[in-house]
């Protein structure tokens, strides 16, 4: 099913957050979700694009795993999407703590 | 194939409600998500969870798998009795289909073919192309792999569907260079490594996030790097210049004097390499020798008369 055989060569990968900005379509592409999803992910602060207009939204890359948590979170745990929001921060802060204990801990 | 014990993985009684079925199911979904838990095996957790609630939630499969009988024991070798269902009506069952896909050899001996046979007919429409789906996955290195831009065999499974129709588990393996300059919970994209598109469309995006391996000495938190450095107390106190590992190999620092425990020393540029690179901090851990000689102890009692000091006198007070 998968096209080429990958085995014998080495594949060059690139930071997926180091490319440019990503658009609304791009972000509905990613995750295959409809447009009215992704903006109910802004409005809850999950994704903060910068420009006002949906066409010129644009999305840090960095958002892409804050999306994909939130999203997971919602279709196993059955959260809305306040509490897929609030989640995302307290995971987030969460793994900076832990980052923090690790270092004190030595 | 091994016989799955749906209820001891769920952690309820053979005899247990179905309230009490969704409750355990829901507080066991919080503990092992993947996104949510710290727990190492939360994954394949998660995945076993969601594969017993996917057959006790439903009263006609937990039916069915109920009369295989009770003399079963988990990881025991099964294969499903012929016509073993007969009787039950899956067809159209409700599967929550969120990671159905993961589900175990057991589980499809008794309720997967039918639904994968029904749900694959989107092949044969004609002149409809699409570009095939981003994959997600996760990719565990070493720190130092971000530093010499290794590379790195990554083996994924997948399923996919043979010509007999069944669902098949297959692995593959890439050889992926490690870009330089990654940092924890980035992506590595690999164009079109991701699912196939359909008929002309190009396969979609693969994206292994990344995650470091816990490293004895280093710690990396963003683009910055921390270090534990043991000095002597003469070496903090008088200053000195010590040779330090770093994952860029190894440099000289120098430890300028009245230095005390605890202390950062950063040595800029030293962290993960970028456009603007990290920096690397060493965390000076003062190492007290051992008073196990004459020696040693008669030093000890010269530096007590010549300091005059009793710290513990000093704490308190604010």
């Amino acid at each position: 099913m998968m096209a080429t055989d990958n085995r014998t060569r080495t594949l060059a990968g690139e930071i997926f957050e180091e490319d440019v900005d990503l658009s609304l379509a791009d972000l509905c592409r990613l995750f295959r979700l409809p447009a009215e999803h992704v903006m109910e992910l802004v409005e809850e602060g999950i994704a903060e694009p910068s420009g006002n207009d949906p066409a010129q939204l644009r999305f840090r890359r960095i958002s892409v795993k804050r999306v994909r948590c939130a999203l997971h979170l919602q279709r196993d745990l059955g959260v809305n999407t306040a509490g897929a929001a609030l989640a995302v921060e307290l995971l987030e802060e969460l793994e900076r703590l832990r980052a923090r204990l690790q270092r004190l801990d030595g | 194939m091994e016989y799955k014990d749906y209820y001891a993985v769920m952690g309820v009684a053979k005899d247990a409600g179905q309230d009490e079925i969704k409750r355990a199911y829901r507080k066991l979904a919080r503990k092992y998500h993947p996104d949510v838990s710290s727990e190492p095996d939360a994954e394949d957790r998660f995945k076993e969870v969601g594969e017993a609630y996917e057959v006790l939630k439903d009263p006609e499969k937990r039916a069915a798998y109920d009369q295989l009988g009770a003399n079963w024991k988990a990881g025991q070798d099964f294969k499903a009795p012929p016509d073993w269902d007969g009787g039950f009506e899956f067809k159209g069952g409700d599967f929550t289909g969120g990671d159905a896909e993961h589900f175990s050899d057991f589980f499809e001996s008794l309720f997967g073919q039918r639904e994968f046979h029904g749900g694959y007919s989107g092949r044969s429409t004609r002149g409809f192309n699409a570009r095939g789906e981003d994959a997600f996955a996760k990719v565990v290195i070493d720190l130092e792999d971000v530093f010499t831009g290794a590379k790195k065999a990554v083996t994924l499974t997948h399923r996919e569907i043979d010509a007999d129709g069944r669902p098949v588990t297959k692995d593959r393996t890439l050889n992926v260079r490690i870009p330089k300059g990654i940092r924890q919970g980035q992506h590595i994209r690999l164009a079109k490594q991701g699912n196939p598109g359909l008929g002309d469309g190009e396969s979609g995006d693969l994206l292994l996030e990344v995650q470091f391996k816990p490293h004895p000495r280093y710690r990396a938190e963003g683009k910055n790097i921390f270090l534990d450095l043991p000095v002597a107390p003469w070496e903090a106190a008088l200053g000195a210049t010590v040779e330090v590992p770093t994952p860029g190999g190894s440099v000289d620092l120098k430890i300028p004097a009245g230095s005390s425990g605890g202390q950062k020393l950063r040595l800029k540029g030293r962290g993960i390499p970028a456009a603007s690179p990290g920096d690397l901090y060493a965390v000076l851990q003062i190492a007290l020798p051992k008073a196990d000689s004459d020696a040693v102890r008669d030093a000890y009692r010269a530096l007590e008369k010549a300091a005059q000091l009793e710290p513990s006198k000093q704490t308190g007070g604010g």
